[in-house]
Parts: structure tokens; C-alpha cells; sequence
């Protein structure tokens, strides 16, 4: 019950910028007054990707504290931010392809090899692309639990990418990126500390062997 | 990004005056003026100004003559446009923070500190600098590095006649501009996004040179506050940035001076900074822009279009690694 409720909630939140978002665009088509102001693309590439990045954020930051506050609603709508995130990244680029270059693919191309933020965004978006259509029940059946759980580590460099995208974009020493990256490489620590245990097992394991064998060869020459 | 609604006090595109009717304003002016004569009172014209009694009504900004020559013919933006979209970075990195803050910056008085490498260093205050009879129109564009760019009547003199009565020694090879870093009027300065105050600087030939404009106005008034009051570069054939807000020092220099943007990213942002679409940058691609108020770019044109005219300040330079 509280689940629905919680779904409905966030849905409505995170619908709200986009219908703003069309909204504003809807009065620049009719010449009517809007509030995107006088660089309506600069300032439509630049909401639509804030929203993608918090989004992704709020995605990233369920599973710690479903863990840290023992609860289950976290993990039942992280498939809606996730979703939500690859929604606002595709609305990012479509603004940015779409109106921005007005679907200019030379442009793009040229964009691509030659500035390094238009490269981690691409990629941040490609990372999405498989963990959306992956979000199906039948997909997590299809996939087995274990290995979709494995693809769906991709959101971890998704998220590393997007912050990326967002410093090298911003000119000068500018606060807000490093923010957004400050808190996106918190949320990934928290990720790695609580695999540690795990991969220290994978890892650590044959040369412990390696060091008892040693041991045992010194105690026999001795 | 925080959603912004149309405060009830904000302009409307319907508020301003028509482009036409502001383009027709000087003949709307001269038929006043006719008028004038008819009823006996004649406006003063510039040269009469100093009659006490007629002073009061003269405004320079109103009555500076549009140089011609030098002027643009394109469709000038929006007064709100270029009012209330800007970059100057002491305000905030926000496109609109200029337009909300800047109201707090004191203008006047406003002395600037000349020295280095001339005759007359000193404090000057404004008025002893700038010559106000000599204030003129120029109607310019603006292009931003950024990748976006305005058409602009300015008003202000040519640098040169600022400059050249501080007499300028055979060692002033540059000049360097400094803006206000006054922290209790710029809020933006409580964050290092660029090392303040902001420096600037020029060759001294693209100092002197004819189209280097030192404005005090625009649209037939004072700079507004957001524009770099009150005194600011205009450097039409090089990217905004070079064009330095609301001067507090100028000095002459005999070395290439520091400039803030070159300091910050020395890999962007060149000493010269000469609008080039053939040499891209990391950020934007040089070679379209968005003309403010248009929904389609347009082709970046070689030194903004002002090639004919600086070109030849750069004959044999290689404008790729003098970016």
C-alpha cells in the first residue's frame, strides 16, 4: 500500500520537469510568452540533463538506504528512477541533437572526436540503453538473477560518466558539477565498501595459497 | 536548475519599444526638433551644450551621433535580451545572475587607476578619462565564446582617444584591464571560479586600433549595471570574454599581461581570443553560432565579420597556435 503510494509520488515529481519542459517549448512554438528565456536550447539542454543526472542520483542512492534503514520501498521503485533517468537523458539528447544542432550529424560527429564531455555523455547514455531494455520482469528472467544483476552494474559507470560529462563542461571553477560529483562518488564508495568483503574473497584467495605453499616449502628445507 | 517564473514586474517583449520605432527614433527626434524650432525652443544641439539653461535637458546617450561607417545594419536584439542575459562571472555563473545583482555595484563615483608604462599615470575618475562630448553609437555584433551572439548599440568612445592622451611610452607593447572585485557588492566572488579580479589585455595596436570601443552605454542610455558599468571594453573581432565589465585599472605593459580566462584553461582560451569558426575549441565548435532570438545557428564569420578591417593586425601570424 505505502509502495503504491510512494510510486504514484515519485512519478508525479519526477513527470512534473518534463511536462514543464514540453510545456515551454509548447509556447515557443505558438510565440507565446515562456520562461525557457533568450537561449531557450542552452537552457533546455541544461534542465533536461540536471534532471537525467538527478534521476540517476536518487536511483544510485535507493539501495544504501533500503540497506541502511532496513527497507523494502527503495528497491521496488529504483526501477522507476532508473527509468526515469534513461527518460531524461534521452529528452538530453534529443534537445541537444534535435534542436540544438537541429539534427546535424556532421556536427555531432565532429563534437564527438573532438570534445571530451560530449564523449562521457554519449557513453553514460549507451550504459542506460541495455539496463532499460533489460527493466523487464521477463528480462531479469531471461537473463537469470545473478548475471542481470551483473549488467546492471553498468549504472555505476553510468553515473561515472555523467558526472564526468558535467565537469568538463562546466568553464572555470565552477561549485555545482564538483557537487554532483562529490555525491555520485560517495554513493559509488558505498557500493565498493559493501562488495569488499566479496571481492577480497575473489581476489585474495589464491595467493593466500600462494603464501602458504611458500611457507610450507621454507619449513621443509629447514 | 530552479524553475523561474515571469515576475509581474518583468518586461514583456510587448513593453519594449519596437524595433522599428527605436531604429527611427533620431528621425522621430530631428521632427521634435523641427518642431522645436517652429515653438521657438530648440533642443540644444551638442555644440551649444554649455549654455547653463539648457544644460539640464542635454543628454549625451540620447544625442550621440551613430557612427555609420562603423556600424552594423542587422537587426539589433532585444533591449531585454541584452540586458538580462549575460556573463560576468563576479555576480554569478547564471546567465541571470548579472540582471539580479548587479543592481547593488555603486557606479559613481568610479575612479580608475592608470599606470605603468605612459606620461600621465595616476587616479582618474571617470568623467576626466572619458571624454563625454565624444561619445558616439556603434552598433556592433557580439560573439560569445560560448557560441552565441547579439547585435548591440553600443555608445562610448574610440579606446584610442582615452589612451593616447595618457601618453603612452615606446615600452607600452600591451594594455591590461582589471575589473572591480569589490566582495561586498559581487557575491559571485566568494567562489574562485575564476583567480578575481578579472584581467584582460590587448596588443596595443588592437588597442589603438579604430573599432576598439570604450562604452559607458547602450541603447541611448547609461550601461546598465549587468553590461560592465560604467566603463567597459567592446572588442567586436574577438570572443565577449575579451571584452572586459566595469574597469578599474588600466595598465601599460611592455610583456604580454595575464589575462583571467588563459590563466583558468590555457589550452582554450588564447591571449588574442579572435572569433575564428576554423579553430575549434574544447567546449563549443567554433564554426556556427545562435544570434539571440533566432531558433537556427548561422555560420561564424572570420574575426566576426570585421576582417576587412583586423586582418591585417595578424599578416603572417599562424592564428592556430595564436588562437
Amino acid at each position: 500500500m505505502t509502495v503504491k503510494l510512494f510510486k504514484i509520488l515519485i512519478f508525479g515529481l519526477f513527470s512534473l520537469p518534463a511536462l514543464w519542459l514540453l510545456g515551454q517549448w509548447g509556447f515557443y512554438a505558438m510565440d507565446a510568452p515562456h520562461d525557457l528565456g533568450f537561449n531557450p536550447q542552452e537552457a533546455s539542454n541544461r534542465f533536461s540533463g540536471i534532471w537525467a543526472l538527478r534521476a540517476l542520483i536518487v536511483a544510485l542512492a535507493l539501495g544504501p538506504v533500503a540497506l541502511m534503514f532496513r527497507l523494502t520501498w527503495p528497491i521496488q521503485i529504483r526501477r522507476m528512477l532508473g527509468l526515469f533517468a534513461f527518460f531524461y537523458a534521452s529528452l538530453h539528447l534529443s534537445s541537444y541533437l534535435g534542436l540544438d544542432l537541429l539534427g546535424d550529424m556532421d556536427a555531432f560527429w565532429e563534437d564527438i572526436k573532438k570534445r571530451l564531455y560530449i564523449l562521457f555523455g554519449l557513453g553514460a547514455f549507451l550504459c542506460l540503453i541495455p539496463l532499460a531494455l533489460t527493466s523487464t520482469k521477463g528480462w531479469i528472467k531471461r537473463l537469470k538473477a545473478r548475471r542481470w544483476k551483473q549488467l546492471h552494474r553498468l549504472v555505476y559507470l553510468a553515473g561515472i560518466l555523467a558526472a564526468l560529462h558535467y565537469l568538463y563542461m562546466a568553464k572555470g571553477n565552477q561549485l555545482e558539477p564538483k557537487i554532483y560529483a562529490a555525491i555520485i562518488t560517495g554513493l559509488l564508495l558505498i557500493r565498493l565498501w559493501r562488495l569488499w568483503p566479496r571481492i577480497k574473497r575473489r581476489t585474495m584467495k589464491p595467493i593466500a595459497q600462494d603464501i602458504t605453499i611458500k611457507r610450507d616449502k621454507a619449513q621443509a628445507r629447514s | 536548475m530552479v524553475i523561474r517564473h515571469r515576475a509581474p514586474t518583468d518586461l514583456r517583449a510587448s513593453d519594449i519599444t519596437p524595433l522599428a520605432l527605436y531604429r527611427n527614433r533620431r528621425a522621430f527626434l530631428s521632427m521634435l526638433g523641427a518642431g522645436a524650432i517652429l515653438a521657438g525652443s530648440l533642443h540644444a544641439p551638442k555644440s551649444h551644450a554649455q549654455s547653463p539653461d539648457q544644460s539640464a535637458r542635454f543628454d549625451p546617450y540620447q544625442q550621440a551621433p551613430r557612427n555609420q561607417g562603423l556600424s552594423s545594419s542587422e537587426e539589433l536584439t532585444a533591449h531585454e535580451a541584452v540586458t538580462s542575459y549575460n556573463n560576468f562571472y563576479e555576480f554569478g555563473t547564471d546567465k541571470g545572475d548579472p540582471a539580479r545583482y548587479a543592481g547593488q555595484m555603486i557606479t559613481a563615483p568610479w575612479s580608475v587607476l592608470v599606470e605603468g608604462a605612459c606620461e600621465r599615470p595616476g587616479l582618474y575618475d571617470l568623467a576626466d578619462l572619458v571624454p563625454m562630448s565624444d561619445l558616439e553609437e556603434r552598433i556592433y555584433r557580439l560573439r560569445c565564446v560560448e557560441a552565441w551572439s547579439m547585435v548591440i548599440p553600443w555608445i562610448g568612445v574610440p579606446l584610442h582617444k582615452i589612451l593616447s592622451p595618457l601618453g603612452p611610452t615606446s615600452k607600452a607593447r600591451y594594455v591590461q584591464f582589471e575589473t572591480l572585485a569589490d566582495p561586498k557588492m559581487m557575491p559571485g566572488l566568494a567562489y574562485p571560479v575564476l583567480d578575481w579580479p578579472y584581467v584582460e589585455g590587448l596588443r596595443i595596436d588592437e588597442a589603438m586600433h579604430p573599432l576598439t570601443l570604450m562604452a559607458t552605454g547602450l541603447y541611448d542610455a547609461p550601461l546598465p549595471n549587468q553590461n560592465g558599468a560604467p566603463l567597459r571594453l567592446v572588442v567586436p573581432w574577438k570572443y565577449g570574454f575579451k571584452s572586459i565589465k566595469s574597469i578599474v585599472a588600466i595598465r601599460f605593459v611592455e610583456k604580454q599581461p595575464k589575462t583571467s580566462w588563459n590563466q583558468s584553461a590555457p589550452s582554450e582560451y588564447g591571449f588574442y581570443s579572435n572569433v575564428n569558426p576554423d579553430v575549434p575549441h574544447p567546449r563549443w565548435s567554433q564554426a556556427t553560432e545562435r544570434r539571440i532570438g533566432d531558433f537556427r545557428r548561422r555560420d561564424t564569420l572570420m574575426f566576426n565579420g570585421y576582417a576587412d578591417q583586423v586582418a591585417s593586425l595578424y599578416t603572417g601570424m599562424n592564428l592556430r597556435r595564436n588562437f
